[in-house]
């Protein structure tokens, strides 16, 4: 079944002096469970596609859908996690990771419970008090994640959330959300520019052409791949094959714009 | 081996704190020379007639005047007065100047609509719209009060406004994501990500009340350290006149280190 569907999108972001077509043409289906990549160079538009399936901007034509529903009409569907952390100074990770429970009024004994424990899961139990300050920069990731997954979501989101970290604390983390995510059954979007990283992670990638975004083409990770972690998918015989082929497709991108 | 160079470290690290001890009791040093030479001098200039004893007077006559002012109990009443108008008047002015911030933040449009209006209201000299105050509220403590809040609201709202919108849209996005709306927004992280202007804004306050209520205290001349003040002049006692800025001086300080250690308390965590 149809779990997310975009139809036809188009955005454009007006300015005084311009009008700048971000998307054009953007229509994909992703199935239930499944962990799907956005790949491209900056200027494709991946982060406004993201926000358009958030339901945080509506494109300027067409629409999306979360199992038949258009996604602004949805409330707390779709978890977002950033490029950085984003966690509040001023709140103790507990504080941080239950705002989001706290803000959809489902704030209950079992919900913080369930979020308490997932801290627990990413290896942060005992620093519930802490201030995000205290925290390494791969610790207060998984903290953002926590906060993300502690309402819930059917959809995650996930817009280049290791971009900011040093290669092993990414690779670390590439693992975690993997297996974490797997074993919750989500449906996820990654959007990066890291061809190994989309690779190693998802089940489909999405490569994107620029200006305007569009896609360019879609490649299915052979299954040889997609059953094994991050870091195991990187050391496998047939990674190289479909990093070079997925290359390929890039340098041709280039020469086309 | 590996002792030797802990014990070297050690070692370093006391001279570095002896250093840094050394410094800091020079510059006390310095201060306290500044001080007296400063009152030394004044009290000098004056016994000997080198200054107009009866415009600058000296430290001796202040003194007594204080010490004398002080058991007759006047001093306090005046001091008390004004004190209580200052705080009022400077937490009023702070408060409706983040409360305007915040209509600001709220509507964009109104914003952009009262945009030239605040830019006008804030160069325009504040204390210049006494008269018309006290004429419209009464020459008593309301009037001044409005002074005291009046120099500080304008620039409060625009410096805080500034600071609402210079937060980080990812903090706003993160909380949209989870359908937040404009109140949530605004408590959770338009307000506590301002906490620091707003304390820096408190610091401007401080002596722009000040400001305020002792011209207000000149206008309506009825009580007051600037009662005080503009009477020593109307007689020529500018004894009266300097021990007034004299507690002046002390209650500003003392408001500014309070303001000071609030901020240390609020923002601790950044």
């Amino acid at each position: 079944m149809v779990f997310l569907k975009l139809e036809n999108i188009h955005h454009t972001y007006f300015t005084k002096k311009s009008a700048t077509t971000a998307l054009a043409g953007v229509t994909l289906e992703i199935g239930e469970g499944e962990f799907v990549s956005f790949l491209g160079p900056s200027g494709c538009g991946k982060t406004t596609l993201l926000s358009i399936i958030a339901g945080l901007i509506q494109p300027t034509e067409g629409a999306a859908f979360l199992e038949g529903v258009p996604v602004h009409k949805m409330k707390n569907q779709i978890g977002y996690m950033l490029q950085q952390d984003y966690l509040f100074p001023w709140k103790t990770i507990e504080e941080n990771i239950l705002i989001g429970l706290k803000l959809t009024k489902t704030l209950t004994a079992a919900s913080r419970q369930n979020a308490l424990r997932l801290l627990g899961q990413m290896g942060l139990s005992g620093f519930e008090s802490s201030y995000p300050h205290e925290l390494s920069g791969g610790m207060r990731q998984r903290a953002a994640l926590v906060r993300t997954l502690a309402t819930e979501p059917k959809l995650l989101l996930l817009d280049e959330p290791f971009s900011a970290l040093d290669q092993q604390t990414k690779l670390r983390l590439e693992n975690l959300v993997h297996s974490t995510l797997k074993s919750f059954g989500k449906t996820a979007i990654l959007v990066t520019h890291d061809i190994g990283e989309a690779i190693a992670m998802s089940d489909r990638i999405f490569l994107l052409s620029p200006r305007p975004g569009t896609i360019y083409r879609s490649f299915t990770i052979p299954a040889t791949l997609k059953t094994l972690s991050p870091f195991a998918a990187r050391n496998h015989p047939d990674f190289q094959a479909v990093f070079q082929q997925i290359w390929k497709e890039l340098d041709e991108i280039e020469a086309a714009t | 081996m590996k002792l030797k160079q802990q014990h070297k470290i050690a070692l370093l690290h006391r001279k570095y704190i002896q250093t840094l001890k050394r410094e800091k009791r020079w510059v006390r040093f310095y201060q306290a020379v500044i001080f007296i030479l400063f009152f030394a001098v004044w009290e000098l200039a004056s016994r000997h007639s080198w200054i107009d004893p009866l415009i600058f007077s000296s430290p001796s006559k202040v003194w007594n005047l204080f010490v004398a002012k002080l058991y007759d109990g006047s001093l306090l009443a005046e001091a008390g007065y004004t004190l209580f108008e200052t705080v009022a008047g400077f937490i009023l002015g702070t408060l409706f100047g983040t409360v305007l911030a915040a209509i600001l933040w709220w509507s964009p449009l109104l914003s952009k609509i009262l945009d030239p209006y605040l830019v006008v209201l804030n160069s325009m000299p504040k204390v210049a719209l006494g008269p018309i105050l006290i004429v419209a509220v009464g020459p008593n403590v309301g009037s001044i009060i409005m002074m005291g809040m009046i120099i500080s609201v304008i620039i409060t709202a625009i410096v805080v406004y500034t600071s609402f919108k210079e937060v980080d849209p990812n903090y706003l996005k993160v909380l949209e994501t989870f359908g937040a709306t404009k109140t949530q927004k605004f408590a959770e992280a338009i307000l506590p990500a301002s906490f620091p202007a707003i304390i820096s804004t408190l610091k401007v306050n401080v002596g722009l009340s000040w400001v305020g209520v002792i011209v207000g205290e000149f206008l309506v001349s009825s009580r007051g350290l600037g009662y005080l003040i503009i009477y020593g002049f109307q007689v020529f006692n500018f004894t009266l006149v300097l021990m007034s800025l004299f507690v002046i001086a002390i209650f500003a300080t003392l408001m500014y280190q309070l303001v000071e250690y609030m901020e240390k308390r609020l923002i601790k965590h950044r």
